[in-house]
């Protein structure tokens, strides 16, 4: 087999592993691959950079939350702007 | 996202569709943040995905008893706030016709391959790299890009994703590990541009 063929089994593995969770463990076989092929490692961890920069990037908007006059609006629109007022107030007694 | 547990979800789920408002409300408030970010981030626009966010809870609320609970309320919600964002996108059609190939292995192999620098260097030190992840992720082909933010920005796992979307097992892998690529390629490009941009300053 030559490397080229090797490269392309490995990575069609690879893809398949990552593509369920970018946290996978990859196989063995990708593994024993890795350890010799500096284009495909650097391939993976750019990818999984990719993944964690945008995971990154979302908890820093997570905690602007959601605007306070959207969720108003949003409560207002279904009817249960009172009902939230309960909530609110529940939640500052806790 | 932090969400409601399961027996949280059905007691909240059962007691609203009695008519208990309250349950209702929280419901709203357990899941009106997801579906507000993944709106914004599908439409990147916030007046429509304040429209997506009001319109899938409306839906939740007059579709409720319809709900079987045979998967989490919150995928339920998601299929509804990506049908909401799709039926807004008029050029869908035109942007369905858009696909990206699979990773190329020659590619990888043929050119030279940069390492990134560390990442927490990189989101928090520089600000254009917001905009560069901004950018890249609005380039995306819309079924790629929904994809990429419901399993890998919002969590959501891969049968989950299926269950949103109704698609195969196999083509939300197949699609995510395309949206990863591109957005792979993409930033790796900016890195470099933005490494000689630096060298020169």
């Amino acid at each position: 087999m030559t490397k080229a063929l090797s490269h392309k089994k490995t990575f069609q593995k690879l893809c398949d592993d990552l593509s369920t969770d970018i946290h996978a463990e990859l196989c063995d076989e990708v593994k024993e691959h890795l350890k010799d092929c500096p284009d495909c490692r650097v391939y993976v961890d750019t990818l999984r950079q990719t993944v964690y920069l945008y995971r990154g990037e979302y908890h820093e908007e997570q905690k602007e939350g959601i605007p306070e006059e959207v969720s108003d609006r949003l409560f207002k629109v279904l009817k249960l702007d009172d009902i939230r007022s309960r909530l609110q107030e529940e939640a500052e007694r806790e | 996202m932090e969400k409601l547990s399961l027996e949280e979800e059905r007691a909240l789920v059962a007691r609203a569709k009695e008519g208990d408002k309250l349950a209702l409300a929280r419901l709203v408030e357990a899941y009106q943040e997801p579906i507000y970010h993944t709106a914004l981030k599908m439409t990147k626009n916030r007046e429509d995905a304040e429209d997506v966010l009001q319109e899938t809870f409306v839906t939740m609320v007059e579709k409720l008893h319809q709900f079987r609970g045979d998967a989490r309320l919150y995928t339920w919600l998601y299929r509804i706030a990506v049908n909401n964002v799709y039926r807004r996108t008029r050029s869908i059609q035109k942007h369905e016709a858009m696909d990206i190939n699979d990773p190329d292995v020659q590619q990888i192999h043929g050119g030279q391959l940069s390492e990134w620098p560390e990442t927490a260097n990189l989101l928090g030190e520089r600000e254009w790299i917001r905009e560069v992840l901004a950018i890249a992720l609005d380039e995306l082909p819309p079924k790629y890009r929904t994809i990429f933010i419901l399993r890998d920005i919002q969590g959501l796992s891969i049968k989950e994703t299926q269950e949103i979307l109704g698609l195969s097992e196999s083509n939300v892998k197949v699609r995510l590990m395309r949206a990863r690529n591109y957005l792979r390629d993409k930033l790796s490009t900016s890195l470099e541009e933005g490494v000689h941009y630096d060298e020169g300053a």
